[in-house]
């Protein structure tokens, strides 16, 4: 396996403040006996609730923050212990901060990586031509950082973590903030860069739309525990989620009848909101409504991530689950 | 990894952030000459400080205007050079709390490399530069009979001088490992350290310069030497030899930080999100 976490545990040590001088101490898990493995090629999305343990997760398969119990391993190296030998192997896109020089133009900060990872010349030159078309960002090589756009500066930290060829990309929540284009722009590279290079990838995300379209696993942690981990359908039955149809009909009408397929939950003027359950498929219930309704237009909604977290975590009742024993190729 | 790799990675990996931060700071080429010049003028200034005070009297602590200014031209230059190569690990703690310091982590270089070439600014050039002004004179005015043993003493106690200021830099650097926002507790011994020892160590009290002598090692950085080129009684009465001490003080200092900031490091907690 090329990621290992078994029975990985990190606890942090609060200090809390209870008076003049005195201290209580009180001790966090921040990730709690958490194991699983990822295959290389994998790409797998890491999703919870805010404060569930993701990036110290994240933190911990990069070197970043050093276990507080249990073994890890990423391409059969300890994170923590060989940060630097690792990082040669793995790429980090932080969503939130630019690793890229502010001031300078673009390439300097490519011709940075270059020297630091110390990649041969040709490969440099092969791969940053490459990344640099894919993602569209060729026009901007000496357009100084700070005047990106946010959509171009994510792109451009995405090649930066690349230009070494690693075997291993993590993000943190790639696509926030992004319009449309830019996010479909990465996603489309991502999928690309797992399906032609068999990266192994690891993303933290918010956006259903970026598991959806781009991975066949995903894992929820809650609490620092895996609650649940498989393919995203299987979280949506667990979860018992919904998908949203809006019809437009020709006039006002009575709530649509489908029977079992769809339940209007809401009603304004010609406008009609259809629930049905987001495991089944939005066809046979859109020429269902066409052939017996007045039908002008139509859209379907996707729940988001949140609410089907919610409704998975309601389902189980908050008690972890013990990890499926998969063996994905 | 061996030392001496890492060593020679550290080196290569603080040129190239340098490199960049150089470059970065010439995109603003009026800022950085405005910056450079007024360096220049305040640091000048400092000194003019202590001229002032000779209009008013003969001698300070029973040192002579060359005397001190000798002291303070071995203390400036040493500083002078710690601050251009240590001088920022005092963002180390913003970092920290800004989550930026996690970006460090994931490269392929030594850290301590990386956070010391934060932010490297050539402008502190001016502090090396008007110490090394007043050092010349004090060594053209002071009256010594030079002999070799003591001319080959002055560069050593700049060298080791700057050692020293250097372990103080990374101590109070790890000590931000513990205390989230402790910039200005590591400025008050380094920026402190220098300042106080413009000044000739007659003038404080006893316990106060065994402090700086045996707790913070700033004695060694010029009073000591100093006081063994004027042929001037030593400070608590200190052994002979120990005017070529500085460096072995400053390789015992920079162990000891090197060992406090690995644990520091290994204990560092990064920040929520």
């Amino acid at each position: 396996m090329f990621i290992e976490v078994d029975g990985v545990e990190k606890v942090f040590e609060v200090r809390k403040k209870t008076g003049f001088l005195k201290r209580e101490r009180r001790q966090v898990r921040a990730v709690d006996e958490l194991s699983f493995t990822v295959a290389r090629g994998e790409m797998v999305g890491y999703i919870g609730p805010n404060g569930a343990g993701k990036s110290t997760t994240i933190k911990m398969l990069t070197g970043i923050l050093t276990p507080s119990g249990g073994r890890l391993r990423v391409a059969g190296i300890d994170p923590s212990r060989e940060r630097t030998k690792l990082a040669h192997r793995i790429g980090v896109v932080f969503g939130q901060r630019t690793t890229l020089w502010w001031d300078l133009p673009l390439i300097d900060s490519y011709r940075l990586m270059h020297r630091m990872y110390r990649i041969p010349d040709a490969r440099y030159r092969e791969n940053l031509d490459r990344l640099v078309e894919l993602l569209s960002l060729d026009t901007l090589l000496d357009v100084p950082v700070r005047q990106l756009s946010l959509g171009q500066r994510m792109r451009g930290d995405i090649v930066a973590a690349l230009l070494h060829d690693p075997d291993v990309l993590y993000l943190d929540e790639p696509t926030i903030g992004l319009d449309v284009i830019s996010k479909s722009k990465v996603r489309d590279f991502l999928r690309e860069l797992n399906e032609e290079h068999g990266t192994t990838v690891l993303l933290t995300t918010h956006d259903l739309q970026d598991i959806e379209q781009l991975c066949s696993r995903v894992m929820v942690i809650d609490h620092g525990r895996l609650m649940y981990d498989g393919p995203l359908a299987g979280l949506h039955e667990v979860g018992e989620s919904e998908r949203t149809l809006v019809v437009d009909l020709e006039r006002e009408l009575p709530p649509i009848d489908m029977g079992g397929a769809a339940r209007v939950v809401k009603v304004e003027g010609p406008r009609q909101w259809l629930a049905f359950p987001a495991s089944e498929s939005a066809a046979p219930l859109v020429a269902r409504v066409a052939a017996e309704y007045p039908l002008v237009d139509l859209s379907v909604r996707e729940p988001d991530i949140e609410t089907v977290i919610a409704k998975m975590l309601h389902s189980l009742g908050d008690t972890p689950k013990p990890p499926s024993d998969r063996t994905t190729a | 990894m061996g030392e001496v790799t890492r060593l020679g990675e550290g080196l290569r990996a603080y040129r190239l952030i340098a490199g960049m931060w150089i470059r970065s700071s010439l995109t603003y080429r009026a800022s950085f000459f405005l910056t450079l010049i007024g360096n220049l003028v305040v640091t000048g200034l400092d000194f003019a400080t202590i001229l002032l005070m000779f209009t008013q009297v003969d001698r300070l602590g029973g040192w002579t205007m060359p005397e001190v200014a000798f002291l303070y031209g071995l203390s400036a230059t040493a500083f002078g050079f710690a601050d251009l190569v240590f001088g920022s690990l005092d963002v180390l703690g913003t970092r920290i709390r800004d989550g930026s310091f996690d970006t460090l982590l994931v490269r392929p270089a030594p850290v301590l490399a990386q956070i010391g070439a934060d932010h490297f600014a050539l402008r502190r050039l001016g502090r090396i530069s008007q110490g090394g002004l007043v050092l010349a004179y004090a060594l053209t005015a002071i009256d010594v009979d030079w002999t070799p043993e003591k001319v080959l003493l002055v560069p050593v106690t700049v060298a080791g001088g700057a050692v020293i200021f250097c372990a103080l830099f990374l101590m109070g650097a790890t000590f931000q490992f513990v205390a989230g926002d402790a910039a200005e507790v590591q400025n008050a011994f380094t920026y402190g350290g220098t300042t106080l020892l413009q000044y000739p160590p007659t003038v404080f009290g006893k316990d106060f310069v065994r402090g700086v002598t045996f707790l913070l090692p700033l004695a060694f950085v010029n009073w000591i030497p100093a006081a063994h080129i004027l042929g001037r009684p030593y400070p608590l009465r200190l052994p002979e030899w120990t005017a070529w001490a500085p460096p072995l003080v400053a390789v015992a200092g920079c162990a000891l930080a090197g060992l406090a900031w690995r644990v520091g490091l290994r204990s560092y907690r990064s920040t929520g999100s």
